[in-house]
């Protein structure tokens, strides 16, 4: 029998970073972030306030394994180890099973503080679009939330439901967003609520010789229609800022700008590291309260 | 803090709103012991408030658990609530 080439085109790498230029062990506090989400885990070390080095991981079937998993890539070839850091919390899915976590936070305030930091205190409005869920955030100059709402019933409007549409139409994930963009004219788009539905109406246009840059444009105009209409919720306020893994696709951010008629922030981080951010920066406030008790 | 619990589908918005600034101040949260349904729960949220939020594996049904309220003239938990704090969108 023939052996059938299997190729995953949802799969996206997974990175690290770190800055060099830090000298760790001079440090007073380094403090970590753990977020351990549906789809993929971060880690995020902070040494006294800078940002240090972070990961970003696939999470496994095993929570705890995947945030040591994420801690330790972040921490590979600089030297420290996890018994060095001084206050961890763990935010994400997960957040209760990572092992080596002071503290649990919602991803939702750490979502909002993390975006607070890379965007600037100028940030009113906080759309993360992660793994499996959707969350809309409004939020204060101090990155403290003001009001939120999240999305977790169903897959539209998350990566995942973006994952099953790479699949379907054999695009790595990493170049749906520009292939979409490469349209003449905007289709109109897919169902918006429910991604099987979506997808089953993405099978018949393929059926009917849509070409696959139209299919995706009529995907990523639905998922953007699916969390205008969620934003539109919490009071949409400029400045606008996209985090989590949907931020790096240019077919959604762009159709979603247009919509909501509010441009987003250009991001300077890996948008995905948001929540562990948000964690670490947590980390270090609590830390500070401990030295002081004691 | 608004904190939206609940889901937007096919049939329309289910959100019940909670404003926690208000609910932080209220001693006894009646609201808990007034619903039908069980439907709240007091915790502690992550600025160290206390406050109330609807319980986790309630809110996919909101829809569905608040339904028969919306046939009274005012839900049980909007009564008790004496800051005002619970809101929903349906």
């Amino acid at each position: 029998m023939a052996e059938q080439q299997q190729k995953e085109y949802w799969r996206w790498t997974e990175s690290r970073w770190h800055n060099k230029d830090i000298d760790w062990k001079k440090a007073d506090m380094i403090t970590a972030g753990i977020d351990v989400g549906s789809v993929s885990s971060q880690a995020v070390i902070m040494v006294d306030g800078e940002l240090y080095a972070y990961s970003n991981t696939r999470t496994g079937s095993n929570s705890p394994d995947s945030a040591i998993k994420a801690a330790k890539m972040a921490l590979d070839g600089t030297g420290m180890s996890i018994d060095d850091i001084h206050y961890t919390v763990g935010t994400g899915y997960g957040r209760v099973n990572v092992p080596f976590a002071n503290r649990a936070i919602t991803e939702i305030a750490c979502h909002a503080r993390g975006a607070n930091y890379m965007y600037g205190p100028t940030v009113r409005t906080v759309l993360d679009m992660g793994g499996q869920d959707c969350k809309a955030i409004h939020c204060d100059e101090k990155g403290k939330v003001t009001s939120f709402l999240m999305n977790d019933k169903c897959a539209a409007g998350t990566g995942r439901g973006m994952e099953v549409f790479a699949d379907l139409l054999g695009v790595p994930i990493t170049e749906v967003g520009d292939l979409s963009l490469q349209v003449d004219e905007e289709p109109e788009p897919v169902s918006s609520t429910c991604v099987v539905f979506a997808k089953s109406e993405a099978s018949a246009l393929l059926r009917a010789g849509w070409p696959k840059e139209k299919v995706l444009a009529a995907y990523c105009s639905a998922m953007a229609h699916r969390v205008v209409t969620l934003l539109e919720k919490i009071n949409v306020e400029k400045d606008f800022a996209i985090t989590g893994g949907i931020a790096k696709n240019k077919g959604v951010v762009v159709r979603l700008e247009k919509e909501l008629g509010l441009k987003a922030l250009e991001p300077r981080y890996d948008t995905q590291i948001a929540g562990a951010l948000g964690g670490a920066l947590f980390a270090m406030g609590l830390l500070r309260k401990q030295r002081a008790k004691k | 803090m608004i904190a939206n619990y609940g889901y937007k589908d096919g049939s329309g918005d289910w959100f019940i709103s909670i404003d926690t600034d208000k609910c932080a101040k209220c001693e006894d949260k009646p609201c808990v012991e007034a619903c039908p349904r069980d439907m709240f729960y007091v915790f502690t949220d992550d600025w160290d408030d206390e406050v109330v939020g609807v319980v986790e594996e309630k809110r996919k049904k909101v829809k569905f658990e608040c339904m028969p309220c919306t046939k009274l003239e005012v839900r049980p938990c909007v009564k008790a609530c004496k800051p005002g704090a619970i809101t929903f969108s349906f």
